[in-house]
């Protein structure tokens, strides 16, 4: 069962959730940048949550489908379309043989996940089969997709063998409850940085309030914010220290960084606040241009609201059981 | 010591707030700790210079019961020093030339020729004192004062693995391709980042590491892997 690449797109690379344990040697997590969508589209196709999926960056590819396979696309709305009918995110999808799967443009969002049935088929590098792009290795030959690429997917252990001539929409999905809600402009959620009481008062006043937006210096490693700059008291000499998903770390020159999945494992800029758990998707949809703020909650919130999703999203894998017995 | 939180996943330790022999050692050792003793719902660990950041799964242990389980590992290690001896490894470096463009102006800006910088480079020992930023990447403590020299003004796009670089009071090599402002000296024929090994890194924290000139020649026909001195 193959992918044919016809137009790879702009950025179209092998994610999973991400490469772990090994950030002590300074192996970047990598993994997708929105892993709910990744996860809720493997659920779809019948996969693990953690299998290989596509990330498709705000132009997506043309894939030809040589066999006949079930899939599921979730984040971003970027237009997808079987052989010109437009198919919808966060249902499961039957794709026939040799149809064409194409994107237009973004309507929400700037990530989607495709999800193919059995997954993507490519070999484990160290434990993952993320695309580590600075690095070359991992996902597809450790590189984004490329015109006449072939993506070898696993064996399907898809629900849906009705075979048809044309592409199948399921007609069940991931309910609205569990989907993020993506915004041009949202609101991030986020708990204080262990040197957030380092920065000036009006710099802690100004990050609460006012508007930063996002610059087209942005990419997977991490989004870079300008029109406001912020300050310290006084100098601080910091000594390396860990970072992770969603740290928000101040240069010299005032301007904050975002970290994300292809994050440093450690860093030396003061860390002002991070995103909480929950709120990761939305800043990982966010274009270039758009603004974020920030708005403040305890780390017990921040926590609970992590266990409530976890619990919904094992909630949502029992009803997919009982959907297809 | 403190104990405090990174975002909602993670649980910090701080030893010390200034880089030091002894808070090395307890990173070191509660690495070691956490390696053979993983506390249920942890994840992994960072170690850096004065911290250790142990990230963990808030569906199965919330912060203050993270908090108290890292607690809990710092204790088993409190009292303890390493009795392993720090393996002492060996990385051959082929100085200046193509490899080491700016060797010549780190040697003008300290008032020293090539010769005598590569002399007092290679004639340290260093401590790894942290592996982070890049895969395999060292932070290393002990460079002389003598060849110290400050970041270049615009920083290249591209510096190929393997190359040696001195930024300020410190040294340390690329193990991959990538952009940066260090000064160029030399570089090593051998990869710090081994992806097809476990673990993927040649250099861990604790380890000391000499660097031995060798030749273009030596360095084109470099077959060996690393030469462990000891340890």
């Amino acid at each position: 069962m193959c992918i044919r690449v016809k137009k790879p797109g702009l950025l179209t690379t092998v994610q999973d959730t991400g490469r772990f344990g090994l950030q002590k040697y300074g192996v970047l997590a990598s993994g997708a940048m929105d892993t709910m969508a990744l996860r809720l589209a493997n659920l779809l196709a019948g996969n693990e949550e953690q299998a290989a999926a596509l990330e498709i960056t705000l132009l997506g590819p043309a894939l030809v489908f040589e066999k006949a396979t079930l899939v599921a696309l979730a984040g971003g709305n970027l237009s997808p379309a079987v052989d010109g009918m437009p198919i919808p995110l966060w249902r499961p999808v039957y794709i026939p043989a040799g149809s064409t799967l194409t994107f237009g443009g973004a309507v929400s969002g700037c990530r989607t996940y495709l999800a193919v049935a059995g997954g993507i088929c490519v070999p484990d590098v160290m434990e993952s089969r993320s695309t580590y792009l600075r690095a070359g290795i991992g996902g597809f030959h450790g590189r984004a997709l490329q015109a006449g690429d072939v993506l070898k997917t696993g064996e399907s252990t898809g629900w849906l063998k009705a075979p048809s001539d044309e592409a199948v929409v399921l007609p069940w999905g991931v309910s609205h409850e569990l989907r993020p809600v993506y915004e041009e402009n949202p609101v991030l959620r986020v708990v204080r940085g262990p040197e957030f009481e380092c920065f000036a008062e009006e710099s802690k006043q100004k990050f609460w309030k006012e508007p930063f937006r996002v610059t087209p210096q942005s990419d997977r490693m991490g989004y870079r914010l300008a029109d406001v700059s912020l300050e310290l008291t006084e100098p601080l000499e910091m000594v390396s220290s860990a970072v992770s998903f969603g740290t928000i770390q101040v240069p010299p020159e005032g301007n904050p960084i975002v970290l994300l999945a292809d994050r440093q494992t450690a860093g030396g800029y003061p860390r002002i606040a991070q995103i909480i758990s929950v709120d990761l998707p939305l800043i990982a949809q966010v274009k270039p241009g758009g603004y974020v703020r920030f708005e403040e909650v305890s780390l017990e919130e921040a926590q609970a609201l992590y266990v409530k999703r976890e619990f919904d999203m094992k909630q949502f894998k029992q009803g997919l059981t009982l959907q297809v017995r | 010591m403190r104990y405090f939180s990174l975002g909602d996943t993670a649980v910090v330790v701080e030893f010390d707030t200034v880089i030091g022999s002894s808070s090395h050692e307890k990173v070191r050792l509660l690495s070691l700790y956490l390696d053979q003793y993983p506390f249920l719902g942890m994840i992994e660990y960072i170690p850096a210079f004065t911290t250790v950041t142990v990230f963990y799964d808030p569906f199965v242990l919330r912060y203050a019961e993270a908090e108290a389980e890292l607690e809990r590992a710092v204790s088993q290690v409190e009292h303890l020093s390493l009795k392993q001896k720090a393996r002492t490894v060996e990385i051959p470096v082929c100085y200046g030339g193509e490899f080491g463009p700016d060797l010549e102006d780190v040697a003008s800006h300290n008032g020293l020729t090539a010769e005598e910088v590569v002399r007092i480079h290679s004639g340290g020992e260093y401590l790894v004192y942290m592996i982070g930023f890049a895969p395999g990447f060292p932070y290393l403590g002990g460079m002389s004062e003598r060849i110290a020299a400050p970041r270049r003004s615009s920083p290249r796009l591209s510096i190929p693995a393997g190359t040696v670089g001195i930024a300020g009071m410190q040294t340390g090599v690329y193990p991959i391709e990538t952009p940066g402002g260090w000064q160029l000296i030399g570089r090593t024929p051998v990869p710090l980042f081994r992806p097809d090994r476990n673990p993927p890194t040649l250099l861990m924290a604790g380890d000391v590491i000499r660097f031995r000139p060798i030749t273009q020649d030596e360095y084109e026909n470099w077959e060996g892997d690393i030469v462990c001195v000891s340890g």
